[in-house]
Formats: structure tokens, C-alpha cells, sequence
């Protein structure tokens, strides 16, 4: 017990709320200063005065040349720290009724308790080598445990007002809110708190509505509140959702949440997939992952889990993704009531797009094999399943289904033959069922290090999608210049600006004419974005999506991330397209433009971005020429792409063409 | 040979085309065609002390974010051995200005603190400007602030500029106050050496689809010269200190009668904006052409010569004036 502590080690015992301090001073959300300022108030390492002191003139040395106001604000947080640090007074003996909560809650699994709940308290070497699976499989859906509660503040609904659009829920980075739909009858129980409303849906009108937010895993990024379209006519500034303080309302959410897990999720079947207010509906098998609050790759992997990963089989690049995807003790990565979610691994940075071809030509080899097992065992099987088996045609969701049913039935005739043959189909069956294979990855993997096995993968021909989280920096390294870096931003190593512009992987990729081709800002349009990948998935050959990812290494604050993106996508620095080789077969031409010509001067973009601006302060002149240069990329690239979507197809020439 | 010439804080202008503070002044190329085009001096645009200490804490804000957090990225930016913040990019502009063109430069200064006034005064004056405009641009939204106190502000604000340069200084700022003619002489007294009248009041407006509210920048029209005038022309001959006309200056009209309302100087933003630099040309030949077609001299002959001291009927510019125009209104139904 903590108290225990304190009292029989005669500990002295000092309080401080650092976050008002911070704000009160005009450092925002920031505490390093006040912490450091406490530390060496407290330690005695140095006297008072010199320490604070020697505090003062390293503030002056490192924050000095941002600007004498930033000094300024840093001293005041010194000077404010110090008032504001009390000692308390601990009884002589243990009085406390509470203590520290456990890294877990009691209701997680054996194995999050028993070896999970020991890494996060720091306890990890004590544990002996045979507590870790000895298969190399890890157990997944564990985030969930880690209960974090770093926000200050979280969401709160006004389901009065609400439209119930999904948008919010689209955009969470960290699947933190979410939408159900239930019988009424089901909420009899609920807690008092729990909010609902009459679902806007045709399909569903005798059902209720339920958003809710996981309190104690919000990051209180404020997205979901930026995007959300659905404003007060008395008081505008009140949305559909409004940030509130966190604590007040913590125990009662959580309930709430607890609720709101139990309640059955939507069938699939009864859904359009290619819309945001039903996507919102599909349960995320990607959950409270560790990405920094806000982090604009996250909702794009949230994406595939929704809708493809309950058969997702994923390769990650090292980078970000596969940071928070799997970075030990817990995994974001989920499975269904079912037990069916992603199958995920991660091998290199170098090697990824590799890695997840092995992956798909294996699915393919086990597939083949098993189908010529189902031909061999016919007679064993009955003709007709076996024949369903063969023939089924698996490209919706409700085909996919019946074969997995197919499939369960097979396997309960297989485990009563005892033949070597009837053992290896056993074993093979779910291979049987389509998967659908995702190699997953940021810029520095795509574009960069690892282009030259992308390359070759595409080239391949293989059923494989590719996702590339563009956040134009090796983000997971500390923003160090990619290819994909567009001319003028800073990064580490383009400390003078990217001199030259942003490759552009996807026209490198077209003229394969064999692979499916999208360029993504959720942002910039979510539907375009949710069609994409739906068609990326269902494209019988490989794909390729560029996804727009707004980054902390981007210099903003992040809960303008949609905006930015939308911005990009309007200043025409990021074109939204699909190309799809299948529709040269309808005659139409493979590449349809997404968004309009460039409305918006790319200044006005790029220069809500600190990684721009800096350079603004650093170098005036070399940031203006860049911006010049780069505001022609943007024009020349979009003349490009209008005149690859205005060609004939097939190379042949239509006269009518010529007229508009 | 007609002389166009006058006066206006301290130095002798060729004529009283004088361009005001606008982005059009942030290219030395854009100056020099003023001068060519017949300005007499340039207002440069203003240095808002406030954006310097935003960009400060931005850069500061956004290069900490994130950092000292993840082992594997203690940054997300290399860090400049120097950033360009503060008043020097602005103060390098003025010398290029002052060695690009023969006219006189005057700074331009918008802030609100006395720290930030004082120093950036000092400094626009070390880099050469002629004189300095202060531009006083506050919106008083606190309740509890009276109009005296606001007045008091202004006062003090302009005392202490005034004791930290040497060059003359000139007051921007807006008309709504209550008693407009006595905070110009307080002004005046406080040191002043110019007064140019008005700033525009920059309504916000409602984008009732998103129900959001949008910034608007509409460009001035003639129309908005008349509020000027008037003022002027009751101003002028009470205080010392040179009178100049910004607003609603577009055509060589404006800035006859703006003299004969007794200002010294008349400045355009909005008509080189519309029209473009050389408009100044035109304004310039319009003003020959109209004084010489009605047989004046000199600039300074006219100047003052309809303001309300100087007009057969002073009652114009009082109540008088409004019931008469009030009643003077022709319904036309
Ligand atoms: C785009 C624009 C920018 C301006 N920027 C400044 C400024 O930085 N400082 C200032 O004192 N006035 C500024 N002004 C105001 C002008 O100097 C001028 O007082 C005002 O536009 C009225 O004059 P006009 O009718 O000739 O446009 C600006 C005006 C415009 C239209
Ligand atoms: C061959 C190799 N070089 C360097 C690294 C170190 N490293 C790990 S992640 C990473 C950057 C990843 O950047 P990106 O692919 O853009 O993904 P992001 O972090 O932006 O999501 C680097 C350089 C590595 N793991 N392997
Ligand atoms: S604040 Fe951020 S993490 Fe929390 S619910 Fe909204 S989008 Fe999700
Ligand atoms: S974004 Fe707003 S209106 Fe849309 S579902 Fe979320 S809370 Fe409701
Ligand atoms: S560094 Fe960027 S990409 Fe990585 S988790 Fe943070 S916001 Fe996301």
C-alpha cells in the first residue's frame, strides 16, 4: 500500500497539480518545466536558488532563440511551480482507505493478469522465460486492459442533437467511440446514465442509437468533436459531442461502456459497407493502440479491421504501425465474439511487401491444395457439399459467410474419417474460406527502403492490398525526410527544406496497368476513402492505397487533422483518385479524378504546418522560392492526372472525345 | 507650373499621394513602382506585435510536441541553430525600402503592450524610417472598461512612444469615440505629430450553412469618405498636428476635396488594389488636369479652404445640418 509506504519510510511527501500550473503559465498541456522545477525544488541536489537558477539560464540556452515571450513563459511556469508546490503532512500511521488500482482489472483473462499486469507495473524481469507463449504467437485484444486514462477531458454526447452520421466514430484514432444500434428492450437494464435515441435509419426506426466512449481510453485528441457537423441552433459552439472534464464523469462512462460491450452487434449482412453511417456500425477489431492522441494513421487501419478483419491476414512494416500494433506488453489488434480478427505479424522494415507476397502465395498453395483434397474426398463429403465447396463464389460478405458455414459443416464430416488424406483437409479447411491479405506500412517502408520489394510484389500480380500510411516522414524515428516528403516541408536531414519534389508512388504504379490504384484523405472525403478500400479489397489482382496521414511530425494541433487533410486535398497537393484496371473492361477509362482542380493557393495549406513555417523563420528567402516551386508541382502533377483521366481508352481515338 | 507639393510629419512631399499600410508595401519591388507611379512616401505594412509572440509559441509549441516521450524519437524536428522571429525580417524590409526608393518610409506599428511598442519603435527607427506609425486598432468588448479609460490608454500610449523616438509619430486609429475632436487634442498634446483618420472597422460576418464566423475584407468605396471629411474639416486649424486622410480615396475628387477639408496627405490601399499601382498616375494627372482647369496654384492654397472654420456656413457640419437634410428628402411615393 502506498501510504504504508510513505509512513514507514518516513517519506516526505509533495503535491502539485503540474497541468494547472502549465495552462495557468500559457504552456499548455506541457509539464516538463514544472516537473523539473519540483524536482530540484524537492531533491536538494543543488540549493534552492542555485538550482533554480541554474533552471533559468538552461531555459534561457534552449528555448532563447524561439523567442523572448517563450523564455518568458517558461520562467513564469518556474516561478508559478514553486508557489504552487505543497507538502503534505503523512499521519504516523496508515489511515487510507484506497489505494493505488490495479495495472488490470479483475475480470481480464488469466494471462493479461498473470503476465501482461507484471510488464505494465514494471515488474517484467521477474518473470520467468515460461510465462511467454512458446509458439510465437502473442494473445491479442489486450489493449483493451491497459486502462490509461490520460485525458483530461473526453466526449460527451448530446444525442438530442445528434445525426448519428459516424463520422466521429469514423475518425477516432483509437476506436475509443462507437456506435450500436439495439432493440429497445435490450436497454431495459441499463444503467441510469446511458444515453440513446431513436436510430435515423429506415432499415432500423423501431431501434435505439447508442454512442458511447470508452472513458478510460480516450486520448482526448478532440477529432471526433472537429468533425462532427451537428451544431446547437441556440449556442453553436455546442456540437453533438463536446469535450468535458474526464473525471467527474469516469466511473459513470464506464459503466456505461461495460454496457454498451454486451449489447449484440449489428449483422453485417443488414449493412451498406460503403457508407460512413454504416461503417460506423461494424465493430473495430483495432482498438486503444498507444499512437500518439490524434494520430492520423490509426483510423485507416481501424478501417481495414472493420470491414475486412474478421479474414485479414496483415504484414506490417516496421514504423509506427508496428509500434503500436504490437508493442509489448499489450496489442491493439482484436477478435470478433466469434474469436475471428486479424492475423498479424511484422518481419522488417525492408522486407514487408515480401513478407506479406510469402503470405499470400501460402494462403494460395493451402487453398489449391485443399480444394483438390475436396475433389479426392467427394464421395466421402457428399457430392454436393463438396461441389458447393468447389464452386462457391466468395466476393460479398454474405457469400463469405455461407462458406464458412460450408466449411464448419465440412469439418465436423472430416473428424469422423481417419484417413491420412481426410486428416490433411481437416487441417487445411479454413484455407478454404477467402482471405484477404493487407501489407501494411509507412512512407520511408513504401517509398523508400523497402520500394524495391513493393515493386516486385505488384509486379507479381498476387491478390495482395497494400496500405501505405503517408505521413511524408519516417515518423517512427523522429520525422527524418522520406521520398515522399514534398519539396519545401523541413525534416530531419532537408534541415534547409526538401529541395525536390514528393515521388509520386502511384504513378510510378499505374503504367503496370495490373494493379488497382487509389490516393485517400479521409479528411479530404471518408466516402471516398470507405469506396476505395471496398474495391481495393474486392480487386482480384494487387492494390495499392495512399493514404493521407497527418503526423505530430507535421507541427499542428492535431485535432485540425481533417481539416489539414481537407486542405491538402483542396490546395491539390493530395489529388484523391481511384484507378481500376477492371473498368477498361465497362470502357470507361481506369483512372477517375476524386476531387476538384486546386481551389485553395497551397500556402494557405502548408503554412498551418510548423514543418513549413520553420523554414519561413529559418530561411525567408529559400522558403519562398521552395513555395513556388512547389505550388508549380501541384499544378503540374494535377494537369497530369486530368489528362490521364481524360484519355481515350484502349489508345484508340473517339472522335466524340475531342469535342469537350 | 502648378505645385503639388506639401507637408506632412516633418519632411516635404512632392505631392499629397501617400500610400498606406497594406500588403501591397511587402515587395521592395512593388514600392519602387509606387514611387515611379508618383507616390510621395509609402506606409509600410504594420508589424503586429502580437503575431510575433503567436509565432513564437507555435514554433515553441509544436517543435516540444511529442518530444522527450518515445525512446525511439526524443524530436520530430531538427532543431535551427537560429530562427528568424521578431521584428528582424521586418526591419531588414524597411532598409531594403529606404535604399530601393528616394521617398520617405514610414514604419508601421500595430501591438498592444507598452513593452512591445517601445522597443519595436526604438528598433524601426535605428532601420531608418522616416517616421512611425502607430496604428491603435482595439476593439474595448470588457464591459467594465469606460471610455474614458480606453481614451486614457491611448494617451499614455502615444506619451511614452513619443519619449522613446525621435523621429515624428503619427496616430492611426478608429472614430468611435464619443467625443472624437477632444481625444484629438489630447492626442496632440500627448506628442502626436499626425492623426490619420480612419481606420475601417473590419466587421466579422455569419456563414449561416455552417454557422461559423467568417472574417470579410470588402475594399473601401468613396462613399467612405465623407465620414472623414467631416472630421477633418473640424479639425482642422484646432490642433497642431498634421491631419491625413485614410479611407476612401480612390480618384483625384477625393483627394481635392480631402485638401480643402484641410488635410496635408491623402493615402490609398484600396484603389491600388482595385486599379492597381499605376492608378497612382492617373490620380496624379486627374489632380493637374481639375486644378488647372479651375485655375489653382498650389496644393497649399487649397488646403483648409472648406474646412469648417473656413466655410460660409459652419452649420453643415452641426445638428443644423441633419435636420435640414432629413427634411430635405423627397419621398417618391
Ligand atoms: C488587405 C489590406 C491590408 C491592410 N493592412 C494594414 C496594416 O497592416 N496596417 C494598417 O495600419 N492598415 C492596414 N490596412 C488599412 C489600410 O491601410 C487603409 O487604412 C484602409 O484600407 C482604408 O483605406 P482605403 O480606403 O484606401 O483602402 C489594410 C487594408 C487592406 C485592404
Ligand atoms: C533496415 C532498417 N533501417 C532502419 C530501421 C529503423 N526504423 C524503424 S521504423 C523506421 C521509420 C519508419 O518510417 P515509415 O516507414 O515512414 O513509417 P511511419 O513510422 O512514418 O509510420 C526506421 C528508420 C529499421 N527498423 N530497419
Ligand atoms: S477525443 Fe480522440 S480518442 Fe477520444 S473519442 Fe474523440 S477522437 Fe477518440
Ligand atoms: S459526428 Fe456528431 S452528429 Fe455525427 S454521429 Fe458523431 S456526434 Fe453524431
Ligand atoms: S508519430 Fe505520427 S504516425 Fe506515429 S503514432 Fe504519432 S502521429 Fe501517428
Amino acid at each position: 500500500m502506498v501510504q504504508e509506504q510513505i509512513v514507514s519510510k518516513k517519506l516526505r511527501f509533495f503535491i502539485i497539480d503540474g497541468y494547472r500550473v502549465a495552462r495557468e503559465t500559457g504552456m499548455g498541456a506541457r509539464i516538463n518545466t514544472v516537473m523539473q522545477t519540483c524536482f530540484f525544488a524537492i531533491s536538494g541536489v543543488l540549493p534552492r536558488n542555485e538550482a533554480i537558477a541554474a533552471i533559468k539560464h538552461a531555459i534561457e540556452k534552449t528555448y532563447g532563440k524561439r523567442g523572448e515571450a517563450v523564455v518568458q513563459k517558461n520562467f513564469a511556469a518556474v516561478d508559478s511551480t514553486l508557489a504552487h508546490l505543497y507538502e503534505v503532512q503523512a499521519p504516523n500511521q496508515v489511515t487510507s482507505s484506497f489505494d493505488l488500482r490495479a495495472a488490470v482489472p479483475a475480470e481480464s483473462p488469466e494471462f493479461v493478469q498473470k503476465v501482461i499486469a507484471k510488464m505494465i507495473a514494471g515488474e517484467g524481469d521477474l518473470l520467468p522465460v515460461s510465462a511467454l507463449p512458446v509458439d510465437g504467437t502473442y494473445p491479442s485484444g489486450t489493449a483493451q486492459w491497459e486502462k490509461r486514462n490520460i485525458a483530461l477531458e473526453i466526449p460527451v454526447w448530446d444525442e438530442d442533437l445528434c445525426i448519428q452520421c459516424g463520422k466521429c466514430v469514423l475518425v477516432c484514432p483509437h476506436s475509443v467511440i462507437r456506435a450500436k444500434i439495439s432493440e429497445p428492450q435490450l436497454l431495459a437494464g441499463a444503467p441510469p446514465t446511458l444515453k440513446s435515441a431513436p436510430a435515423r435509419w429506415r432499415e432500423f426506426k423501431d431501434l435505439r442509437y447508442i454512442l458511447q466512449v470508452a472513458p478510460e481510453d480516450c486520448t482526448g485528441c478532440v477529432l471526433c468533436v472537429e468533425v462532427c457537423p451537428a451544431k446547437s441552433k441556440s449556442e453553436v459552439r455546442h456540437k453533438a459531442i463536446n469535450m468535458m472534464p474526464q473525471p467527474p464523469i469516469r466511473e459513470q462512462e464506464a459503466q456505461n461502456w461495460k454496457f454498451f460491450l454486451q449489447l449484440p452487434e449489428t449483422e453485417r449482412q443488414a449493412l451498406s459497407l460503403s457508407h460512413v453511417k454504416d461503417v460506423q456500425l461494424l465493430q473495430p477489431l483495432f482498438e486503444f493502440s498507444g499512437a500518439c492522441a490524434g494520430c492520423g494513421e490509426t483510423p485507416y487501419i481501424k478501417l481495414v479491421s472493420q470491414l475486412f478483419g474478421d479474414r485479414a491476414i496483415i504484414a506490417n512494416a516496421t514504423g509506427c504501425s508496428s509500434i503500436y500494433g504490437a508493442s509489448m506488453p499489450t496489442t491493439p489488434w482484436a477478435a470478433n465474439q466469434n474469436g475471428r480478427g486479424p492475423a498479424w505479424s511484422n518481419s522488417l522494415f525492408e522486407d514487408n511487401a515480401e513478407f506479406g507476397l510469402g503470405m499470400r502465395l501460402a494462403l494460395d498453395k493451402q487453398m489449391e491444395y485443399a480444394r483438390e483434397l475436396v475433389g479426392r474426398l467427394s464421395d466421402t463429403l457428399g457430392d454436393e457439399l463438396a461441389e458447393a465447396l468447389l464452386l462457391a463464389d466468395q466476393s460479398t460478405d454474405a457469400d463469405i459467410r455461407a462458406q464458412r458455414d460450408r466449411v464448419m459443416l465440412l469439418k465436423k464430416r472430416l473428424r469422423v474419417v481417419s484417413t491420412p488424406e481426410a486428416r490433411d483437409l481437416l487441417s487445411l479447411a479454413d484455407a478454404l474460406v477467402k482471405k484477404s491479405v493487407w501489407i501494411i506500412g509507412g512512407d520511408g517502408w513504401a517509398y523508400d527502403i523497402g520500394f524495391g520489394g513493393l515493386d516486385h510484389v505488384l509486379a507479381s500480380g498476387r491478390n495482395v492490398n497494400v496500405l501505405v500510411l503517408d505521413t511524408e516522414v519516417y515518423s517512427n524515428t523522429g520525422g527524418q525526410m522520406s521520398k515522399a516528403t514534398p519539396r519545401g516541408a523541413v525534416a530531419k536531414f532537408a534541415a534547409g527544406g526538401k529541395p525536390t519534389p514528393k515521388k509520386d508512388l502511384a504513378l510510378m504504379v499505374i503504367p503496370y496497368g495490373n494493379t488497382y490504384v487509389a490516393r485517400v484523405a479521409m479528411g479530404g472525403s471518408d466516402s471516398q476513402t470507405i469506396k476505395a478500400f471496398c474495391e481495393a479489397e474486392a480487386y482480384e489482382g494487387p492494390s495499392l492505397i495512399i493514404a493521407y496521414s497527418h503526423c505530430i511530425a507535421h507541427g499542428y494541433d492535431m485535432r485540425y487533422g481533417m481539416d489539414q487533410q481537407k486542405a491538402a486535398v483542396l490546395s491539390g497537393h493530395w489529388p484523391l483518385f481511384r484507378y481500376n484496371p477492371d473498368l477498361v473492361k465497362e470502357g470507361k477509362n481506369s483512372l477517375q479524378l476524386d476531387s476538384k482542380p486546386p481551389s485553395l493557393p497551397l500556402k494557405k495549406y502548408v503554412y498551418n504546418e510548423t514543418r513549413y513555417t520553420m523554414l519561413v523563420h529559418s530561411d525567408p528567402a529559400g522558403a519562398k522560392r521552395l513555395l513556388e516551386l512547389a505550388q508549380e508541382d501541384v499544378l503540374a502533377r494535377w494537369h497530369f492526372y486530368e489528362y490521364l483521366a481524360a484519355m481515350p481508352v484502349g489508345g484508340t481515338e473517339k472522335k466524340e472525345e475531342h469535342h469537350d | 507650373m502648378i505645385d503639388l507639393s506639401t507637408t506632412y510629419l516633418g519632411s516635404t512631399l512632392k505631392n499629397p499621394l501617400v500610400v498606406s499600410s497594406s500588403p501591397l508595401c511587402e515587395k521592395i519591388d512593388n514600392i519602387r513602382r509606387m514611387e515611379d507611379a508618383g507616390a510621395a512616401a509609402v506606409v509600410l505594412h504594420s508589424l503586429f506585435e502580437e503575431q510575433i509572440t503567436l509565432e513564437s509559441h507555435h514554433l515553441d509549441r509544436y517543435l516540444s510536441h511529442g518530444t522527450e516521450s518515445f525512446a525511439e524519437s526524443l524530436t520530430y524536428f531538427p532543431d535551427m541553430v537560429d530562427y528568424n522571429l521578431g521584428p528582424d525580417a521586418y526591419l531588414e524590409h524597411l532598409r531594403q525600402a529606404k535604399v530601393a526608393v528616394d521617398i520617405p518610409i514610414i514604419g508601421s506599428l500595430n501591438g498592444i503592450s507598452t513593452g512591445g511598442w517601445i522597443s519595436y519603435a526604438k528598433k524601426i527607427q535605428e532601420a531608418g524610417a522616416d517616421a512611425l506609425e502607430l496604428n491603435l486598432y482595439y476593439i474595448p468588448t470588457d464591459p467594465d472598461l469606460s471610455g474614458a479609460q480606453v481614451e486614457q490608454m491611448y494617451v499614455d500610449l502615444v506619451r511614452d512612444v513619443k519619449a522613446s523616438v525621435s523621429i515624428p509619430v503619427a496616430v492611426k486609429l478608429g472614430h468611435s469615440f464619443s467625443a472624437f475632436a477632444n481625444l484629438a487634442r489630447r492626442l496632440d498634446q500627448a506628442g502626436a505629430n499626425g492623426l490619420v483618420l480612419f481606420n475601417r472597422f473590419y466587421q466579422p460576418d455569419f456563414d449561416l450553412e455552417n454557422l461559423e464566423v467568417v472574417h470579410t475584407l470588402t475594399l473601401s468605396s468613396s462613399y467612405e469618405l465623407l465620414l472623414r471629411l467631416h472630421w477633418i474639416a473640424i479639425l482642422y486649424g484646432h490642433i497642431r498636428a498634421d491631419l491625413a486622410v485614410t479611407g476612401g480615396v480612390h480618384t483625384a475628387h477625393d483627394v481635392l476635396k480631402a485638401m480643402m477639408a484641410g488635410a496635408r496627405v491623402t493615402m490609398m490601399t484600396s484603389a491600388l488594389l482595385k486599379n492597381g499601382i499605376g492608378h497612382l498616375t492617373t490620380v496624379r494627372s486627374d489632380l493637374l488636369a481639375w486644378m488647372e482647369g479651375h485655375e489653382y496654384e498650389s496644393i497649399r492654397q487649397m488646403q483648409g479652404s472648406m474646412s469648417h472654420r473656413s466655410v460660409a456656413e459652419p452649420a453643415a457640419f452641426e445638428r443644423a445640418n441633419y435636420i435640414k437634410v432629413l427634411s430635405s428628402y423627397v419621398l417618391k411615393t
